[in-house]
């Protein structure tokens, strides 16, 4: 050890790590941090077969350990985190991500979210593929999978701290007894924001080799990181054996090799004149999205902003640090985990510091910053660090406070409800005041920390505030935060976010260009056969261990010519090939499709299960829908009253601006409806959204426990 | 008068560019694909490329992904 620390091994499980074969270690990790218990389950033929790995094994695991009234506190509830059978794959970029399942503090149903990061490859490639954390410990713990020493502890570490970048530091130090050895351990840990908020990430660590420095990648959505603290654990560790590029022992490597040289080809050639992932990563975004009136501001009232060129991607390029792999597993040519370094930090218990901060994200500089009315660049790091390491969901504390912004600009909350602090949109001073006390568990920070749907309750409650305009102006679906895209004007992207299962993320679809811009899904059909596919096949990467990234953010232009662009073909079948180059299974466009829909259906029964999953917890708030009030609909008057014309026959001239707005819901929301209907008979469902026994068996999961969740509603 | 996209009607005028239209409707997203009247106008020439009149114009943005 290069640190003597103190450890407390309080269970022990020795055990040897089996060759990986086909990208399957054919076990998976059961930890009990309650009552110490740590033992091997293994993986059946049936379960690869059927849930494939990721997503799959990790709701197949959680749908076994929880009762129908297990809640995201109760003790039976658990994290897993597996990789996915293709995770760890070095010859094709985006083949290093972990995916995470468990009953959400937010949303009290299950959520799934992934992040890069080393976590999960290196501990399928210590022997696991999927790790199952169960139970509530007495006292804070962590949970080492030391594969070089050939056992699984649960340790009580006294000094180790909370928040991740100082957790991450010192594990490292500490567990690392060569300094080469860093590069094969990897972590999971949170923050002190996590243990008094609802909203707490799980941050994945990585050993950056160039700045000889840890980085963290998120797994943010619906809360885990607050799971992970609730279980008394600061962190999962894994101690892995260096290895090679063969380390997933791939049933056919030349074919892996064949096809990821053509793909790292194709990164090269084009991303230069495309998105420029590699020099911008995800914030090329925020001008564009400005641009199509997509960027949400203040609260999702307005898509775009003057300012927003002050934070595009141009900006960016020259913030970020240039010239270093930036990739977030190794042998991604997309590279676009970018930070900044050396970032003074300017406020919190950290004033002074200098640190590492990883992105912004799109995502982050959406949420902490336009839908906060915030164009500070220098506000969104200092923002987007602390959520870090304080293990917050950057999306859902940004969007939050947007929220309770338009609350306090309504008069909804004052100087005197905030203790002191004016809360108005632009604020950065505020916010990240906000974000200090959430961590600490304090003022509005705790409002903050329940999160829009759970806040809600409490300002009604608590301040009498009118639960309907609440309910309009709160961008959550299912307790669950929006991610951050405007879908007024895309009925399509109105299902891709409120259709989903765990609730508006966008990974399950994203069809704002393709409804909106392109016109290419005019009919309700065609929306509704989008609805499905996109989802299915979004779906998949989350089984495999991919990231989503390399499909469609750089494409050579050849793609145009082919039959479906929006699909992109020739990459599908790259991921054809490298599943099958993997496991040795041979599989079609077709099978991708029937492996998500066994999960994502699987996944729907577990939300009845645990009490939603139905029509009634599928709709958007109307602010994503349409204008709720009258500075949203005057701000984009000739649109809107274009629409009255051209959509509805009327005469806005003749219309008050009240009126204007009620013509607006009353036909935007009729239509959703129909949206509905279109969408759930797609996917097999019943007008109520359950999936019938018809498709269940189809799919072969028309297991007893299954089908006798839907049977109630049937 | 042109179409766009199979649905937005927009006015026409002697010497209307793609490089224009892509203007004047702040199309930025870098990947994208513009036919007249069914035939793909290569990107480098936008600038010196006209939109007749009565033309059907697709602008397809190629991104399916956020």
């Amino acid at each position: 050890m290069t640190k003597k620390i103190t450890r407390h091994v309080l269970a022990e499980y020795p055990y040897q790590a089996p060759q990986v074969e086909r990208g399957y270690a054919n076990q998976t990790l059961y930890v009990n941090v309650g009552t110490g218990e740590i033992k091997a389950k293994p993986v059946s033929e049936e379960m690869k077969l059927k849930f494939t790995g990721g997503k799959g094994f990790d709701l197949w695991l959680l749908w076994h350990a929880v009762r129908d009234d297990t809640r995201w506190d109760s003790p039976e509830n658990e994290i897993v985190i597996s990789s996915g059978p293709c995770g760890g794959v070095t010859q094709y970029p985006g083949s290093g991500k972990s995916l995470v399942t468990t009953i959400s503090p937010t949303t009290d149903i299950v959520t799934d979210c992934n992040a890069g990061g080393h976590f999960g490859p290196l501990l399928k490639f210590s022997g696991w593929d999927a790790i199952e954390v169960q139970g509530i410990a007495a006292q804070d713990v962590i949970v080492v999978v030391d594969a070089i020493a050939g056992k699984v502890t649960i340790e009580e570490l006294p000094d180790a701290p909370t928040d991740t970048h100082l957790l991450g530091a010192w594990l490292y130090e500490a567990l690392a007894e060569k300094p080469e050895e860093k590069y094969y351990i990897a972590m999971v840990s949170a923050g002190t924001g996590a243990e008094h908020s609802l909203l707490g990430c799980l941050n994945f660590s990585l050993y950056d080799r160039k700045r000889r420095a840890i980085r963290y990648k998120q797994a943010a959505r619906g809360g885990p990181g607050t799971v992970l603290r609730h279980k008394h654990v600061k962190a999962l560790v894994v101690r892995a054996h260096a290895f090679h590029g063969d380390a997933n022992h791939p049933a056919d490597p030349e074919r892996l090799a064949r096809v990821g040289a053509d793909m790292q080809k194709e990164v090269a050639t084009w991303d230069p004149v495309q998105n420029r992932m590699r020099n911008r990563g995800t914030p090329y975004l925020v001008g564009v999205m400005s641009d199509y009136d997509l960027l949400p501001v203040n609260n999702f009232k307005f898509g775009s902003h003057p300012q927003a060129h002050e934070i595009d991607g141009a900006y960016w390029e020259q913030r970020l640090t240039q010239g270093l792999p930036d990739g977030c597993w190794y042998g991604c040519t997309v590279a676009c985990a970018h930070a900044v370094d050396g970032f003074e930090l300017q406020t919190g218990p950290y004033k002074g510091q200098k640190v590492i901060v990883d992105g912004p994200e799109y995502e982050t500089i959406g949420a902490v910053g336009s839908t906060c009315g915030i164009f500070n660049p220098d506000a969104i790091l200092e923002l987007n660090f602390y959520c870090d390491t304080y293990g917050i969901d950057t999306i859902s504390f940004g969007n939050t406070v947007g929220f309770l912004m338009e609350c306090y600009e309504a008069g909804i909350l004052d100087r005197e409800k905030t203790g002191g602090l004016e809360l108005t949109f632009g604020n950065a001073a505020a916010s990240l005041e906000a974000l200090h006390q959430l961590a600490r568990g304090e003022g509005i920070g705790k409002i903050v920390g329940l999160g829009i749907h759970k806040a809600k309750a409490y300002l009604v409650e608590h301040y009498g505030a009118d639960p309907q305009f609440l309910d309009d102006i709160g961008m959550e679906n299912k307790g669950m935060e929006y991610s951050m895209y405007m879908a007024k004007e895309s009925l399509a992207q109105q299902g891709g976010y409120a259709l989903t299962n765990k609730g508006p993320q966008h990974d399950e679809a994203w069809l704002i260009f393709m409804d909106m811009v392109n016109n290419q899904l005019p009919t309700f059909e065609d929306k509704a056969e989008a609805l499905h596919y996109f989802p299915m096949w979004r779906t998949w990467f989350g089984l495999c261990g991919f990231c989503k990234l390399p499909w469609n953010d750089v494409v050579d232009p050849k793609n145009s010519k082919s039959a479906e662009p929006a699909k992109i073909p020739h990459h599908v079948q790259n991921y054809v090939d490298i599943f099958s180059g993997v496991t040795g299974r041979e599989i079609d466009l077709q099978e991708i499709i029937a492996m998500s829909e066994r999960v994502y259906n699987l996944q729907r029964v577990f939300n009845i299960r645990l009490g939603k999953g139905l029509r009634a917890h599928d709709y958007p708030p109307y602010r994503g829908v349409g204008p709720v009030t009258e500075e949203e609909y005057i701000s984009r008057q000739e649109r809107y009253d274009k629409q009255l014309r051209e959509w509805l026959g009327l005469d806005p001239d003749r219309m008050t601006l009240q009126e204007k707005i009620a013509a607006h819901r009353q036909y935007r929301m009729g239509r959703y409806e129909q949206l509905m209907d279109a969408v759930y008979q797609r996917r097999g469902w019943t007008r109520n959204g359950v999936p019938t026994v018809e498709k269940l068996r189809a799919l072969g999961i028309d297991y007893p426990e299954v089908l006798a969740v839907v049977e109630k509603y049937l | 008068m042109i179409t766009l996209n199979r649905r937005e009607k927009l006015p026409w005028h002697e010497g209307l560019t793609v490089q224009d239209l892509l203007e004047q409707e702040k199309f930025t997203y870098p990947h994208i694909v513009v036919s007249i009247n069914g035939t793909v106008v290569n990107h480098d020439a936008y600038a010196q490329t006209l939109i007749p009149d009565d033309a059907d114009v697709r602008v397809i943005h190629l991104i399916a992904g956020g």
